[in-house]
């Protein structure tokens, strides 16, 4: 909302106020303003001058040399305008002065004559052919009145500070200047006045002219209608076209600019219709019929239903209520008589509409937040007396006004006490009532009536609020909480999560965080069956674009697009990892499963053993123990000979692979990519965090290097199994240090070579003990998994 | 006793601990020169025995304690030609083990929720996909309520959209327990904003919500003035505004002094000295009641702040979009 200083003194005094003080204050007491902008910021050093003569310059056919009274001196300037005289007065840019378009005036030499300035057009002012009309080509001539030596910007009024308020969804009595005014003068405690508009009037009767009613009463609260005849349509006055200017409204005719003066003075938003072409000369106030088309004065022909409220006349709509109006009723150059309507309309009704037909204006946007019917009535008035002043019609007597039920008042306890212990303050009771009083309340002994335009306040705490405003939010001491001392605390699955990025962290992986909300393509991307489980997603009605549509059922995608993201930036490497919620829907349930689990990604100086020793770690690393890793490959996503579940007793926790490269193209990541994906949830319900003490060995443990041929097919974890179970309790570790395929082992074959550590914890092994042990655990490889001794 | 002396003077030539071994086998070993008297003493007389035993055990102990000191002189001269041997160029670069980094996001928030549980607070969480009643009606924004247009809000169905404020877990937090209350609640929100450099259909807010008997606005003031002092240091100021929401009254914005001028206007705080942090407020004493909770018996402050913002600043990120985009070579800065 942007208005004129000097309108706001229209309502209050504004003598002595900054601009930045103005800024400051109203900012802390709740009208906060973006800026104050001022128009004549641009415009520096041009004064009125006289021009008392003028001569030939000696070397130049097209140039002549004037001199020129500024007040305080006379000037020699140098010009090539065609148009000045002896006597006429001209705008002077005098030396150093600043022109909007950014040109700085300095005194120089004009084919060698000095020049102290330059004298100006008016586009050289900033300003256009529609200010000066009647203006020559050349330069500006000025009146003859005005005194040598005043500054242009008072001339034109461009001195003017403009204040654009950022007013919040709750204070549409804020989106006027009289609602501003009041705030000013309660802020800087000046007085505050409204007067009731008086109008003379012509006589006659409305009825006469018009009739009006209003079917739908629970739509429209109030509806006020005034007629003028003998309207003479023609440009409003210069001050009031600037006005609207300021607050960014085009000037077009003056009963179009007394509407708008109107709604921006008053909040109050008004029609004015062509009484003519209202057929029967009658209004009514009514949903619109399946159907209905109507044009608004915007020239776009709307579609209308049965949600929106309309204003009518016999037959056909005129005008959207609280929206727009009617291209078949707008004011034309010769309507002679007009009907002012200034109305209430229910606010969501007008909300809907506007948004229905995506026509968001000044009028709706002040309806939507709820609009005070006790102000129809100042705000029909003052058009009214404004046509008066204008002198561009004749108001004809009586005002039609219909309206539902008065609401009635909302008492609201007061108790100054209650409100300082709830802000925490020592505010006087005087000064409460006083800001109260100011602000238009009506402040008894023990309860407070808010003004009939303050229907956002509600209660104990928006007294308190309008209080503290006004007081001052800077003022509240800062305390700290009393009561019970209370203990943070992170849940486990927090403190989890902690653990997890610090493990990852410490592997070397790099946390990445990405959109949770994604692409509905991805299902194919990753392979995904027909009848995946994984397809059914949490979709958006209203997405941005499909491909943020849906809510990620799998962190694997995400992982892959950034890792792609990576190659594609030429990453040599890449070692990522992302704690993330995927969104699986529920049957039966209206809110997902919001999942966590942690992806873990990488590619480059990497293979599958890298990124499940990562995966080992993290393991281990949250106390889960018992995991086992299952060859997978039927899982379409991955390399069918590179994929292993990872699951804890019968329970699936996750997954561990090479990405398929079908699927990597799809990315456009032409690498071996490797990605495990692992649900939180379950680390959390098999992790163990209490670490139990077993004694420290008495007795000297043996190594044993283990050499065995086996078939390729054989799995690792099998042979392992075997050893540990033949190893019975002396078991005490086993690494596998190498695996060679090629010279010297046949084909299909590979050789194992394991380490092997015994131990007792009741005695010394003897070497016959721990060969039989040996030779044990051999005959099982070769009974169970055909492994022989290489 | 020229033995002594002749012993001190080939003790003391000894180059390295080899020939210092030496001497010691020719003079004390087995065959050795002292040994050897000892040996012949079996000639001596009675009267003579004593004396040349006592002589010869002197000079054993003389030789024996001479050994030791040349050994000591031998020794520390050998380490300190190893160590000069062993010169490294200490101003090569280190083999560094590869750590990983956390996300600047979870960087701030560790941050964040450390001085919040110094200050008592639990951190608590809730759904994304989230029911419009804990998103907007409970928090006294009705489906007719202006603000709804405000934000932009993705939908679901009718009932269920995707949180557009982390103040939705304020009424489920409520609902579920009794005060004293005093929560944290960090996450991700969604409006459908367009992808830009300052907005992002994805975001994270943090929400705090305090509920207890006698909680005032000065409170609010206080927690939020230790917070913001733990954040950016003791100099930051802290500027409370009126402004409105719907689930607070009164309401507040929360600026705090610019960390690039310090308050005396400058590009980045566009000349204000100031910049918006976070909006504040005491619980509206409807959304209370909403949830169950007396008014007139507890009160309560809430307050929501958004990370990116924070991260932003604090690292100098002036494009959202590198947050999300995960770039290795933005990721390995921090």
């Amino acid at each position: 909302m942007k208005i004129p200083m000097s309108w706001l003194s229209d309502y209050t005094d504004m003598t002595g106020i900054t601009p930045e003080a103005y800024n400051h204050a109203m900012t802390m007491s709740g009208s906060k303003v973006e800026g104050i902008e001022n128009l004549g910021d641009n415009l520096l050093n041009v004064v009125v001058g006289k021009i008392k003569d003028i001569t030939p310059h000696p070397d130049a056919d097209k140039l002549v040399v004037c001199q020129i009274d500024v007040g305080k001196e006379q000037l020699q300037i140098v010009t090539g305008a065609p148009n000045v005289k002896v006597g006429q007065t001209v705008p002077v840019a005098l030396n150093g002065a600043l022109l909007p378009d950014g040109t700085k005036i300095k005194t120089g030499k004009l084919r060698g004559v000095e020049s102290a300035g330059m004298l100006c057009s008016y586009e050289e002012l900033g300003m256009s052919e529609s200010d000066f009309p009647d203006a020559e080509y050349g330069i500006l001539i000025l009146d003859d009145g005005l005194p040598a030596g005043m500054d242009i910007r008072e001339v034109f009024h461009l001195d003017e500070n403009i204040v654009d308020f950022e007013i919040t969804s709750n204070r549409p009595d804020c989106l006027s200047v009289i609602g501003l005014a009041r705030e000013t003068a309660v802020t800087f405690g000046r007085p505050f006045a409204v007067k009731t508009p008086a109008v003379t009037g012509c006589g006659g009767d409305i009825h006469d002219f018009v009739t009006i009613s209003v079917e739908d009463t629970e739509g429209c609260l109030r509806y006020c209608g005034k007629v003028v005849q003998n309207v003479k349509i023609g440009p409003s006055p210069k001050w009031m076209q600037e006005r609207l200017q300021a607050c960014g409204i085009r000037a077009i005719n003056n009963i179009v600019d007394i509407t708008n003066y109107i709604m921006l003075e008053y909040g109050q938003p008004m029609h004015a219709f062509d009484l003519r072409d209202l057929e029967g000369n009658t209004v009514c106030v009514r949903r619109a019929k399946e159907g209905e088309m109507l044009t608004t004065l915007d020239d776009v022909e709307r579609t209308l239903d049965t949600s929106m409220l309309m204003i009518c006349d016999g037959k056909k709509p005129v005008g959207v209520a609280g929206v727009m109006g009617g291209l078949n009723s707008e004011i034309k150059e010769d309507t002679t008589t007009i009907l002012f309507e200034s109305a209430t309309f229910k606010a969501p009704l007008v909300r809907k509409t506007a948004k229905k037909l995506g026509l968001r204006t000044e009028s709706s946007a002040r309806y939507e937040k709820g609009l005070d019917a006790e102000n129809t009535e100042p705000a029909i008035l003052r058009a009214c007396q404004l046509i008066e002043e204008l002198g561009c019609g004749d108001v004809v007597g009586g005002m039609i006004d219909i309206r539902g039920e008065v609401e009635a008042p909302n008492i609201i306890p007061f108790d100054a006490a209650k409100i300082n212990a709830f802000l925490g303050t020592d505010i006087d009771k005087q000064f409460m009532e006083d800001t109260l009083r100011a602000l238009g309340f009506i402040v008894n002994k023990d309860t407070v009536i808010p003004p009939s335009f303050r229907k956002d306040v509600e209660g104990f705490a928006d007294v308190a609020e309008e209080i503290l405003r006004i007081y001052g939010y800077d003022k509240i001491p800062s305390t700290l909480m009393r009561g019970e001392t209370a203990h943070g605390i992170k849940t486990r699955s927090q403190k989890l999560e902690d653990k997890i990025r610090d493990l990852l962290c410490g592997c070397g992986l790099n946390e990445i965080v990405t959109y949770s909300f994604t692409n509905p393509n991805l299902f194919d991307k990753l392979n995904l069956a027909a009848d995946s489980p994984l397809r059914t997603a949490v979709t958006i009605q209203n997405p941005l674009g499909v491909e943020n549509s849906i809510m990620r059922t799998t962190a694997i995608h995400s992982m892959l697009e950034t890792l792609a993201r990576n190659v594609n930036y030429r990453a040599e490497s890449a070692a990522l990892y992302e704690i993330a919620t995927i969104y699986l829907p529920r049957e039966e349930e209206d809110l997902p499963e919001e999942r966590s689990v942690v992806a873990l990604g990488m590619y480059g100086n990497c293979d599958f053993y890298d990124l499940k020793g990562v995966v080992e770690t993290l393991i281990d690393g949250v106390g889960v123990s018992g995991v086992r890793f299952t060859a997978d490959s039927e899982n379409p996503t991955f390399h069918p000979g590179r994929c292993a579940s990872i699951s804890v007793g019968k329970k699936e926790i996750g997954v561990l692979g090479q990405i398929h490269p079908d699927v990597c193209d799809r990315y456009g990541a032409d690498r071996e990519i490797y990605i495990a994906q692992i649900n939180i949830p379950d680390l959390l319900i098999y992790g163990k965090n209490t670490k139990i003490y077993h004694p420290l060995p008495k007795y000297p443990s043996v190594n044993r290097d283990l050499a065995i041929l086996v078939d390729d097919k054989v799995p690792a974890a099998d042979i392992e199994a075997i050893i540990r179970k033949k190893a019975k309790n002396l078991f005490a570790g086993l690494r596998l240090f190498d695996v060679y395929k090629g010279k010297q082992v046949p084909e299909g074959k590979k050789s194992m070579a394991y380490s092997l550590t015994l131990q007792s914890m009741d005695k010394t092994l003897t070497d016959a003990e721990v060969t039989q042990t040996v030779t044990d655990i051999l005959a099982a490889l070769e009974k169970d998994a055909g492994a022989v001794l290489r | 006793m020229s033995m002594k002396k002749k012993a001190e003077a080939a003790l003391l030539a000894a180059h390295d601990l080899n020939e210092l071994e030496e001497l010691r086998i020719g003079l004390l070993g087995k065959k050795g020169e002292l040994t050897a008297i000892l040996r012949g003493m079996g000639g001596l007389s009675a009267e003579e025995r004593p004396l040349i035993g006592q002589l010869a055990n002197e000079v054993r102990a003389f030789i024996e304690s001479e050994l030791e000191k040349q050994k000591n002189i031998l020794m520390s001269a050998a380490r300190k030609e190893k160590l000069q041997a062993e010169t490294l160029d200490v101003t090569m670069g280190g083999r560094t083990p590869r750590l990983g980094k956390l996300h600047p996001l979870t960087t701030v928030l560790n941050e964040v929720k450390d001085i919040f549980i110094g200050m008592g607070f639990s951190i608590v969480e809730g759904p994304e996909v989230e029911y419009d009643y804990f998103n907007f009606e409970a928090l006294n924004i009705p489906a007719d309520h202006p603000a709804r247009d405000t934000q932009d809000t993705f939908y679901i169905n009718d009932n269920v959209v995707l949180r557009s404020q982390t103040s939705s877990v304020q009424a489920r937090v409520m609902q579920n327990q009794e005060p004293p209350i005093r929560v944290i609640a960090p996450g991700r929100v969604y409006r459908s904003d367009a992808v830009d450099a300052t907005h992002s259909p994805v975001f994270h807010q943090i929400e705090g919500l305090v509920v207890d008997k006698g909680i005032t606005m000065g409170d609010l003031k206080g927690t939020l003035e230790i917070f913001m002092k733990t954040l950016y240091g003791e100099d930051a100021v802290l500027r409370f505004r009126p402004h409105h929401f719907p689930f607070t009254e009164p309401s507040a914005e929360v600026d705090v002094s610019c960390f690039v001028c310090g308050g005396k206007g400058c590009r980045v705080c566009k000349g204000e000295g100031f910049i918006e942090l976070l909006g504040a407020g005491m619980v509206h004493p409807r959304v209370l009641e909403r949830c169950g909770i007396d008014p007139s018996v507890y009160s309560g402050f809430a307050f929501g702040l958004g990370l990116e913002r924070i991260v932003m600043r604090r690292m100098s990120i002036d494009d959202m979009r590198l947050l999300y985009e995960n770039d290795l070579r933005f990721l390995n800065q921090f």
